[in-house]
């Protein structure tokens, strides 16, 4: 399946000159991450070493080595969202996931990233949420996002 | 009689429900057989009042906002489909103060058209900047009636884009680049979005003049990763011109070629400068390029580039439509034309004001911000995005022109504005501008890597109040190195947030 993907990026992209970016974007578009199989394949495919294709992958925010969980939440923390209170949602949300920014909740639903303006700033604060932008965020809008993505069964556990 | 209602399908209305609201008001229509066609416009840019309904009445467009799916039953009940009365309405749209006194050049088309439809784009005046660029003799007369219009980066530096041109055409080659720069990173700043969400091929047109007028025949969009709709809509844009021909190896007929790719940033806020992003669209990773040799010499794969914000380029096709002076007619000083300005944050009116050079940020936070959302007192305002000073009231009525304002310790950049209530701690704000550094730095210098980290770690240990002094010192100290040891503005300039708020809020580094 991951080989599928990493074909199907090289396919739609590889030909492109200066084109890494978007191969990349193209496997982690189907699978969510870069796999540690991609670098070799794509390095070969594009004549690349593979130390420039990790450090591609490791440079930008964008391409996780891992899989993430099953939502990806990605909370505004730039200053036009900090000035709308983005930080007190920030804890709320590290204390609800039981995570840290970076990580994934424990039981696999939400993978919590920060992210530095979504271009959202006149309805801060902002967050994206598998791909999808939500503004004016309150504590109370936050909690019945995050109730939807969180199995109750989870949270117990 | 068929009703046009207009939905925003910006993505800031989208965030607040214009999706939900325009599915609401085609379930009510049909409920209640009225006919009705819902046309997804780009925004108006009011956006406290998102999602803003329009209704297309004998009067003209009639607002209402915002509008939840809850208020659509009641809507229809007070006839709003006629323009009844509702205490959502805002009357004539056009004759709302916040959107009558600006003057929309670059944004003249934005929320008013359907982004997407070619025949919207020509009623309304596309097309005729680049067909009058196609009828120039030369493409140095386009490069000279931009020179005329006195126009100006709007990505930051502020560089005069004729003159960026001029040395494009002039350098020798036959494959030049013309790349459009839309990371748009900075906090406070939606403009760039705004318009290609709302007026793609506005964009598209701009660029072709550019390659035009400096013999590119290859365009290259850098669009962060951040705007997924943006994207969506310049990719159905780029096709739907070249199949319209306004994109392609005969453009209009013209027999001259021009095309576009959009290539997609990876969430990297220093691939918004511009020798990062050159690098980053061959393919690597986004570190900065010592100058020279200058993009404009030497850029995109070695050739000759012009890099320009988004901004910039969709000012072009007015200024060849009606002639560079008059563009240069608005403004002040050195500081031709408009400036869309983006009010954001802590704001009860938020949006875009696009003004001619030369008003004030009191007149931006106030008249037309209507102060906080909180209702609180403004305390700070940046400027200029997370590399952009901290300004206190006092810094209020300088007029915003570039050099006006640089004299007073401030930075236009791409005209965002992020206001802040009282409530703001500004030590926090300072070690926000170092972390944000520290997270974002290509690595390339030390200073711009560690110094961010380690003045991090200094604000902290002011803000226990551990050896308050001597931290101070050390913490003005980086600043320095910081900004003279730097290779560009990332590290040049993040001690510009920082030491404007020890200079105008020193209380908050002493709590
Ligand atoms: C750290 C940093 C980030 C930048 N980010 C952007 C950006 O997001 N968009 C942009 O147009 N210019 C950005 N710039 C400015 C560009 O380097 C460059 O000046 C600009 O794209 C040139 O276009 P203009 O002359 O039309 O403004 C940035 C500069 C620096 C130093
Ligand atoms: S100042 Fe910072 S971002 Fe700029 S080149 Fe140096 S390390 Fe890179
Ligand atoms: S600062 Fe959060 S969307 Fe811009």
């Amino acid at each position: 399946m991951s080989s599928d993907a990493i074909d199907q990026a090289l396919a739609q992209s590889g030909h492109l000159p200066g084109g890494l970016l978007q191969v990349l974007h193209g496997i982690a578009d189907r699978l969510g991450h870069i796999p540690p199989e991609a670098i070799g394949r794509v390095a070969a495919a594009l004549n690349l070493s593979r130390a420039e294709v990790h450090g591609v992958v490791s440079f930008y925010h964008d391409f996780r080595s891992e899989p993430p969980g099953r939502h990806v939440l990605k909370l505004c923390r730039a200053e036009a969202c900090q000035a709308m209170g983005s930080e007190a949602l920030a804890g709320a949300l590290e204390r609800r996931l039981g995570c840290k920014f970076g990580e994934t909740s424990p039981g696999g639903a939400v993978t919590l990233e920060p992210v530095y303006c979504l271009g959202n700033c006149a309805a801060a604060p902002s967050l994206l949420l598998d791909g999808q932008l939500r503004g004016r965020l309150t504590g109370e809008r936050l909690d019945r996002l995050v109730d939807a993505l969180v199995a109750p069964a989870e949270e117990r556990a | 009689m068929t009703h046009i209602v207009y939905v925003p399908i910006d993505a800031t209305a989208r965030s607040v429900g214009a999706d939900d609201v325009a599915a609401a008001i085609a379930r009510e229509a049909a409920a209640r057989g009225e006919p009705v066609q819902i046309v997804r416009n780009g925004t108006r840019g009011l956006c406290w009042l998102e999602p803003l309904v329009e209704v297309a009445t004998p009067a003209g467009r009639v607002a209402y906002g915002p509008v939840d799916v809850a208020d659509v039953a009641a809507l229809f009940a007070a006839d709003f489909l006629r323009g009844g009365a509702h205490p959502l309405a805002h009357g004539r749209t056009d004759d709302i103060t916040w959107l009558e006194s600006q003057e929309r050049l670059t944004f003249a088309r934005v929320g008013i058209t359907d982004p997407l439809s070619l025949a919207d784009y020509r009623e309304h005046g596309g097309l005729r900047g680049l067909r009058a660029a196609l009828s120039a003799k030369t493409g140095s007369d386009i490069v000279e009636e931009v020179v005329r219009s006195g126009l100006r980066g709007r990505g930051g530096a502020a560089f005069p884009a004729g003159i960026k041109w001029r040395t494009v055409a002039g350098a020798p080659g036959p494959q030049k680049y013309v790349c459009c720069n839309a990371d748009e990173g900075d906090s406070g700043t939606f403009s760039d979005r705004m318009l290609m969400e709302g007026d793609p091929y506005v964009l598209l047109e701009g660029m072709t003049i550019a390659g035009l007028a400096v013999g590119a025949d290859q365009g290259y969009i850098y669009l962060r990763s951040e705007y997924p709709d943006a994207e969506r809509t310049l990719l159905a844009a780029i096709e739907a011109a070249r199949a319209a021909g306004w994109l392609g190896r005969d453009v209009l007929g013209s027999g001259r070629a021009f095309d576009i790719e959009l290539r997609r940033g990876a969430g990297a806020y220093i691939c918004g400068e511009e020798t990062a992003m050159l690098e980053s669209l061959e393919g690597k990773r986004g570190m900065v390029r010592p100058k020279p040799p200058l993009p404009a010499i030497s850029g995109l794969f070695g050739k000759p580039t012009v890099i320009n914000n988004v901004i910039t380029l969709a000012s072009v096709p007015i200024i060849l439509d009606r002639g560079g002076q008059y563009y240069a007619d608005y403004g002040m000083g050195r500081s031709r034309g408009t400036l869309p300005f983006q009010l954001a944050g802590n704001i009860k009116r938020g949006g875009l004001v696009e003004k001619a050079f030369g008003l004030t940020l009191r007149q931006l936070v106030y008249d037309f911000g209507g102060g906080t959302a909180s209702g609180r007192p403004v305390r700070a305002v940046q400027v200029g995005g997370p590399l952009g000073p901290y300004l206190p009231e006092s810094k209020f009525d300088v007029p915003l022109d570039y050099e006006a304002f640089a004299a007073a310790g401030g930075m236009i950049g791409h005209g965002g504005l992020v206001v802040f209530d009282d409530t703001v701690d500004m030590a926090l704000m300072a070690r926000y501008a170092m972390e944000f550094c520290a997270i974002e730095s290509c690595g390339k210098c030390t200073p711009c890597r560690i110094g961010s980290t380690r003045g991090v770690e200094v604000i902290d240990r002011i803000r226990k109040n551990e050896r308050r002094g001597p931290n101070l010192a050390l913490l003005r100290d980086l600043c320095d190195t910081m900004t003279h040891g730097s290779l560009c503005a990332m590290g040049g300039l993040t001690p510009a947030p920082v030491l404007s708020a020890l200079e105008h809020f020193p209380e908050d580094f002493q709590r």
